[in-house]
């Protein structure tokens, strides 16, 4: 099976600041995703691995160096662009969830086809089959304040999931929960990854790492090391 | 569209007591502008109404030396005959004109007497069968001028009830004689005083603009007019249009059609424009109205300043929410065009119930104050579109801000 390249960052830079205050954030970041990858990145905080995630998740730019998604150059496209490419293609799935607290689970999942320019009804069934898909078929109605912290990051994985998105990015997605509900998050994006879908996770738990296919470890906004996954 | 009228109204209610603080500089400055709009507008109806004569849209047309009405004191005016019965005919020809008739009047230096009671300062009014109807003067007693008296020459008089009161007084006057100019006249009738409506008197304005014309007349028939004043006096002409609207033009046209045989240029036929003149009383009151339009107009903007700010208040509660909604996919656009609905939605609602208020306020004037109520539908939609175009022109600048928010720092936001 030829494995088609999803992502590819080269020579990846990203300072913050101005003259002569310069940070330096990200150094030489190299980085191949192919489709059907699952990619855990590790690092302390302050290591400069939430930067990386809004640099691929296209919610930031690069200072230097280049960035292909599915073999497009980021940086010559305007933010208009960026955003249908972020609905169309990548589903975000943060710590803290983000979800709507008026909006129901429904709403909630339904979100991103609004801006997609789908009409109700159709949104309407298209986040209920979602939300079946990570079980909650019996919450629709339900307000995030009804739902558990598992349950609440499960509708936001289901919202991330809706546009069926080329690639997942989970910025810590356990690190609000206990642990059985990180274990059944992390059953979810295994079973995800074995359908297909192509998963970028931050952490800084080994053990939920471990579920992935592929480490990368960032020190000071370098990558030290690529690790195979134990869970492959 | 609709999604976003959806999250406006859930927003809006989300802080209800919020929203309504916001909405009641909306408002209490529509709430104004109608009341103050529908009280103008109920006076000058009521001006057009008293002035014209509910119904009865009769022009007048008569000589004018410059501005002023003729006076035939200082003798018959060179150049202008009497009016002929074919220019009669072709007056009431004219587009619109129900009836015309000619007359003549002259406020009676002429001593009219019953017994040894005088009239002083009455009119003498030269008429034929017509003019009772087309000027809308209805017979209280006995009859009007008929065509008759004016074939045969006969020497009977109409009285008005002022004349008939004054000269009478409790008496009936039907059949008595008086004196006009030392030649007996037998009355036969009592009419109205001048038209058929009362003009609605609330103020001493309104008695000095409606009182000139009434007055103590005496009609008599037109062809008895050589027995005190001159045969070849030029006449005046009544004419009864059909509507208040056409009054104007027609004046116009009838004053061309009498000026056509008038070879003089100081002394001219002219329509009294009854028109005119209520408009000339309403722009008055307009004038001075309009300040009190501009005063609500700055709480308007006091109002939309209000809307703006409370916009920024909830850009930044809701920054997360915004940062979000960018980061999965929504577009500067879709962000502008949300929180621009959001404050065009919270000033409608104010400009609705600012409507609303405004008409119940004005009822409320009218009940208090005695002045006339109108209201206007194009002004209660021209204040909601306008509290509308507020909300956009307030909503703007937030919007705008919250359409530019990075969604990183937006995310990041508590």
């Amino acid at each position: 099976m030829v494995m088609r390249m999803l992502l590819n960052l080269k020579n990846i830079y990203k300072n913050y600041g101005k003259e002569p205050l310069i940070v330096p954030v990200l150094k030489d970041i190299s980085l191949e995703v192919i489709q059907g990858d699952y990619v855990a990145i590790m690092g302390p905080s302050g290591s400069g691995k939430t930067t990386l995630m809004n640099i691929i998740g296209c919610l930031d730019r690069a200072s230097t160096g280049t960035y292909l998604f599915e073999d497009e150059d980021i940086s010559e496209m305007n933010d208009d662009a960026l955003s249908d490419l972020r609905l169309n293609k990548i589903g975000f799935v943060f710590q803290n969830f983000n979800l709507l607290s008026s909006e129901t689970a429904q709403e909630n999942v339904a979100l991103p086809l609004i801006y997609a320019g789908i009409h109700k009804e159709e949104r309407n069934h298209r986040a209920d089959v979602a939300l079946s898909k990570v079980g909650l078929q019996d919450r629709t109605t339900f307000k995030p304040s009804q739902l558990s912290g598992g349950q609440k990051q499960r509708v936001a994985i289901a919202r991330a999931l809706i546009n069926h998105p080329r690639i997942l990015l989970a910025d810590e997605p356990t690190g609000a929960l206990d642990q059985a509900s990180g274990k059944q998050v992390m059953e979810l994006f295994k079973a995800l990854n074995d359908e297909g879908v192509t998963i970028i996770m931050i952490t800084h738990d080994a053990s939920v790492a471990s579920h992935a296919k592929k480490i990368l470890h960032i020190i000071d906004g370098e990558i030290i090391e690529n690790k195979q996954g134990g869970a492959a | 569209m609709i999604e976003n009228i959806r999250l406006s109204f859930r927003g809006i209610f989300a802080h209800k007591m919020r929203s309504f603080l916001t909405m009641l500089g909306i408002i209490i400055g529509i709430a104004s502008i109608i009341a103050i709009v529908s009280t103008i507008k109920g006076t000058n109806d009521q001006i057009e109404k008293n002035l014209i004569g509910s119904g009865n849209n009769t022009v007048k047309i008569s000589l004018y030396q410059e501005d002023w009405e003729y006076s035939f004191d200082s003798g018959i005016p060179n150049g202008v005959p009497t009016v002929s019965k074919y220019t009669l005919e072709s007056l009431k020809n004219i587009d619109h004109v129900e009836g015309a008739t000619l007359y003549r009047s002259r406020q009676s230096n002429q001593s009219i007497f019953r017994n040894n009671t005088s009239l002083d300062g009455g009119y003498i009014m030269g008429v034929n069968q017509d003019y009772f109807s087309i000027a809308g003067l209805t017979i209280k007693q006995g009859r009007g001028i008929t065509e008759d008296d004016n074939m045969k020459f006969r020497q009977v008089a109409v009285l008005d009830e002022t004349s008939a009161r004054l000269l009478f007084g409790e008496d009936d006057p039907i059949g008595k004689t008086i004196e006009i100019s030392s030649t007996p006249f037998t009355i036969v009738g009592v009419c109205a005083d001048k038209e058929t409506f009362e003009p609605i008197m609330e103020s001493i304005d309104d008695y000095r603009t409606y009182n000139q014309s009434t007055g103590s007349k005496v009609y008599v028939p037109s062809e008895s007019w050589p027995i005190f004043y001159q045969f070849d006096e030029p006449q005046n002409a009544l004419l009864k249009v059909d509507a208040t609207s056409n009054m104007t033009r027609v004046g116009k046209k009838a004053a061309q059609i009498l000026n056509t045989n008038v070879s003089s240029s100081s002394v001219q036929y002219k329509a009294q424009d009854l028109l005119k003149q209520a408009k000339d009383i309403q722009n008055l009151s307009k004038s001075t109205n309009a300040m009190l339009i501009w005063i609500a107009g700055i709480s308007l903007l006091v109002g939309g300043i209000g809307v703006m700010n409370i916009m920024l208040v909830t850009v930044t509660e809701r920054t997360k929410e915004i940062g979000l909604k960018k980061a999965i996919g929504a577009r500067k656009k879709a962000i502008l065009f949300q929180f621009l609905t959001e404050a065009v939605v919270l000033t409608s609602i104010g400009g609705i119930v600012g409507v609303l208020t405004g008409i119940g306020l004005a009822k409320l004037i009218s009940i208090f104050n005695g002045t006339p109520v109108s209201i206007s539908i194009p002004a209660m939609l021209l204040s909601v579109l306008f509290s509308m175009a507020i909300g956009i022109i307030f909503g703007l600048l937030p919007s705008y801000k919250a359409a530019n928010l990075d969604p990183i720092e937006a995310l990041r936001h508590e």
